[in-house]
């Protein structure tokens, strides 16, 4: 009984089509229509633009803390590119990107991020979940829509997105193998963006890459290059194909990198060097996409300033929007609104005596 | 109507509403060919199939969590969690997400989920098996919290709980569950959430219990009444959250004395909830503090020593005595 190795049967490849340098493996690269690209890259920059102007915002005191996104954009707007109106989305709280394309309201994250539920409402159709911040609990929920989808024989796919440091939650490894135990129409998206608020990838885990975490499930796995749209894209594209087949699960990790603070309310000077965020800054993904679209001829200077100007009115007429409906009275009872289907007669107690509160100090302000 | 144990009668109320909605899935560990340790999903998998019977792997978060991606999507899961020692995983999930998802989507999005799992000491159990946590839930709002007392309500209540639109915690007394059997219907029956039940009227003191205690209790009812001529009214609460405090109050009008018998540990649990709730809505009906007769602030002990720790009817009707005595 001799000791052999064992070599499990699933391959791990890693994939990279357009570098830092801009140089293009035209074999890998994909097929997307003109008219698709150019929309990628103007939600690649509202992402960008909007991003950059929360953080002027939440300086200035007129949101609260919020997690920026910057440089992750091709991580997850690659792989959500593939997601149909009737598939889900199941992210966890820096897909910004991604949420644009698949319809989010500038105006509704402006009045969420300044601590409305509002801004959370969604409609009874949607597809895109909450944000969740419980890292990585939002997971083991993209099983149950996917399950859910097979078993009304739909071919729905449900996409999750979340980060290195999820990956060493136990709801991971929980929806991982639900996942592949059930063979769920469903693709595992990883930014790994190498830092989970201070906390190194190296002290996250002892793997050289989280794609290879895949192989432990029973799933194929694969290792992009993040801050490529095309590499994400391609891969997505695989996984999308295979989940909506009938394949099952897949984990894609995207090697990408966080240019900016974990929430506004860190200071990342502390725990990493200014060299290493320039050298990631080299390699950011939204002038590469640029310059493969203007290199490609999709893309001119002269669109690039007129898209940057109508970006710049939106996000405008979204903070003015936003900023003059927060400015009417909202009503403090709201926070009993939605709780359940059928509010408990303590509740509504609960919910007068704020209400009688209310009551007196308005006729306080009117009496004096 | 059929006699039936309180395992049986839950049987019924799932297999009843697997037949007539698509939507319920059973979930769990063991659910399927096993039937569950306790034998509650006994046949279902025979009857409805893998895809509505779910063996799941051994993860208690992930049967939450997943549950909560099914009820997102529209279906009505139940999950059951093999012993409610082992819910703690779970509650991450329910504390997290179901209990708030409809909150914080302002209506769009809810969460029709059951988790069902046995509760108690009193069966000779391993440790993590006999402990009584209702209160952990019962403190999540957007939770609801029911515990049976019967083969009869145990079904009426398990299916309002499949068919409520928000997450339900079902806690099924281990002690009950072969402890003795009901005529329980085959047509169907429900039962409303959050309404209490007097199980025996009275006019000397109120005793306020649920799930696995309401049998001492009624017991030593019966011996007050029988030694000492006090006349308890016995309330079964049924649903621990939201709590029927009017039915506690009106009848606290009558009897002017309280008691709250549970076998959960004593501190910052149901019964100082119930005292809360009686103190604010029923002070100018009290003739004497309101006693908690409980398990103690102990881990539950190992079985050799859980007779000590349960509330019995001696314990329950000497305490009445000394309560009325003393006032």
């Amino acid at each position: 009984m001799p000791r052999k190795s064992i070599t499990p049967d699933t391959d791990l490849e890693q994939m990279s089509i357009l570098d830092a340098d801009g140089a293009l493996d035209t074999d890998l690269e994909p097929d997307i229509a003109a008219e698709t690209l150019l929309e990628l890259h103007h939600t690649m920059l509202l992402a960008r633009r909007f991003d950059e102007r929360l953080l002027n915002l939440q300086r200035q005191g007129r949101i609260g803390t919020f997690p920026p996104c910057k440089g992750h954009e091709a991580a997850h707007l690659g792989a959500a590119a593939h997601l149909r109106p009737t598939d889900w989305m199941v992210p966890s709280f820096r897909e910004l990107a991604a949420l644009l394309w698949r319809g989010a309201s500038l105006e509704q994250m402006l009045v969420f991020n300044n601590g409305f539920n509002e801004g959370g409402a969604l409609p009874p159709d949607a597809r895109t979940l909450p944000m969740a911040v419980p890292v990585g609990s939002q997971m083991l929920h993209a099983v149950g829509l996917a399950w859910a989808a097979q078993y009304r024989r739909t071919d729905e796919v449900v996409m999750t997105f979340f980060g290195d440091g999820a990956t060493s939650e136990g709801d991971f490894h929980e929806a991982m193998n639900f996942a592949a135990v059930y063979q769920v129409p469903l693709v595992f998206v990883c930014q790994n963006n190498h830092w989970a608020i201070s906390i190194p990838l190296h002290k996250q885990t002892r793997t050289p890459t989280l794609a290879q975490k895949a192989l432990a499930y029973g799933m194929p796995g694969m290792q992009v290059d993040g801050n490529d749209l095309l590499s994400v894209y391609v891969a997505a594209g695989e996984a999308m194909a295979r989940a909506r087949g009938g394949g099952g699960p897949t984990l894609i990790e995207c090697v990408t990198y966080r240019l900016i603070m974990h929430t506004t309310a860190d200071d990342p000077t502390k725990y990493r060097s200014e060299e290493e965020v320039k050298a990631w800054l080299a390699r950011d993904p939204l002038p590469r996409f640029q310059n493969y679209l203007k290199n490609k001829g999709v893309l001119a200077d002269a669109d690039l300033s007129a898209i940057e100007a109508d970006i710049e009115n939106r996000i405008q007429a979204a903070v003015t929007r936003a900023e003059a409906r927060m400015a009417q009275p909202h009503d403090p009872l709201l926070m009993f609104e939605h709780l359940h289907a059928e509010r408990p007669a303590e509740l509504e107690r609960q919910r007068r005596e704020l209400a009688d509160e209310l009551d007196v100090a308005a006729k306080g302000a009117t009496d004096g | 109507m059929a006699k039936r144990t309180m395992v049986q009668a839950l049987n019924l109320a799932l297999r009843q509403e697997m037949a007539k909605d698509d939507r319920v899935i059973v979930m769990g560990e063991d659910v399927g060919l096993d039937g569950g340790v306790f034998r509650v999903t006994d046949g279902l998998v025979a009857q409805f199939g893998e895809q509505r019977v779910l063996d799941t792997p051994l993860a208690e978060s992930a049967i939450a969590g997943m549950a909560i991606g099914m009820a997102i999507y529209g279906l009505r899961p139940v999950c059951e969690i093999q012993f409610s020692g082992f819910a703690y995983h779970s509650f991450h999930q329910l504390e997290n997400h179901a209990a708030r998802m409809r909150w914080r989507t302002q209506g769009g999005l809810h969460v029709p989920m059951v988790l069902r799992a046995p509760y108690g000491a009193g069966v000779r159990a391993l440790e993590h098996h006999s402990e009584s946590r209702e209160a952990y839930w019962a403190h999540t709002p957007g939770l609801k919290m029911v515990i049976p007392s019967g083969p009869r309500n145990a079904r009426a209540l398990l299916v309002s709980a499949i068919r409520d639109p928000d997450p339900v915690i079902f806690y099924e007394a281990k002690a009950l569950y072969r402890a003795f059997r009901e005529e329980v219907p085959d047509e169907e029956e429900t039962l409303p959430i959050g309404q209490a039940r007097v199980a025996r009227e009275g006019r000397d003191v109120t005793l306020i219990t649920y799930g696995a205690m309401l049998p001492p209790t009624l017991e030593a009812a019966e011996r007050l009444h029988a030694e000492e001529g006090i006349e308890a009214e016995v309330i079964d609460l049924l649903t621990i959250s939201p709590l029927d405090d009017q039915t506690l109050a009106d009848s606290l009008a009558k009897t002017g004395r309280a008691a709250v018998v549970h076998e959960a540990q004593r501190s910052f649990g149901v019964g100082a909830e119930v005292v809360a709730r009686l103190m604010e809505r029923a002070f100018y009906s009290l003739e004497a503090p309101i006693a908690r007769i409980t398990g103690f602030d102990t881990i539950v002990p190992y079985f050799s020593r859980e007779k000590h720790y349960l509330p019995h009817a001696d314990r329950i009707a000497g305490r009445v005595k000394d309560m009325i005595k003393a006032v």
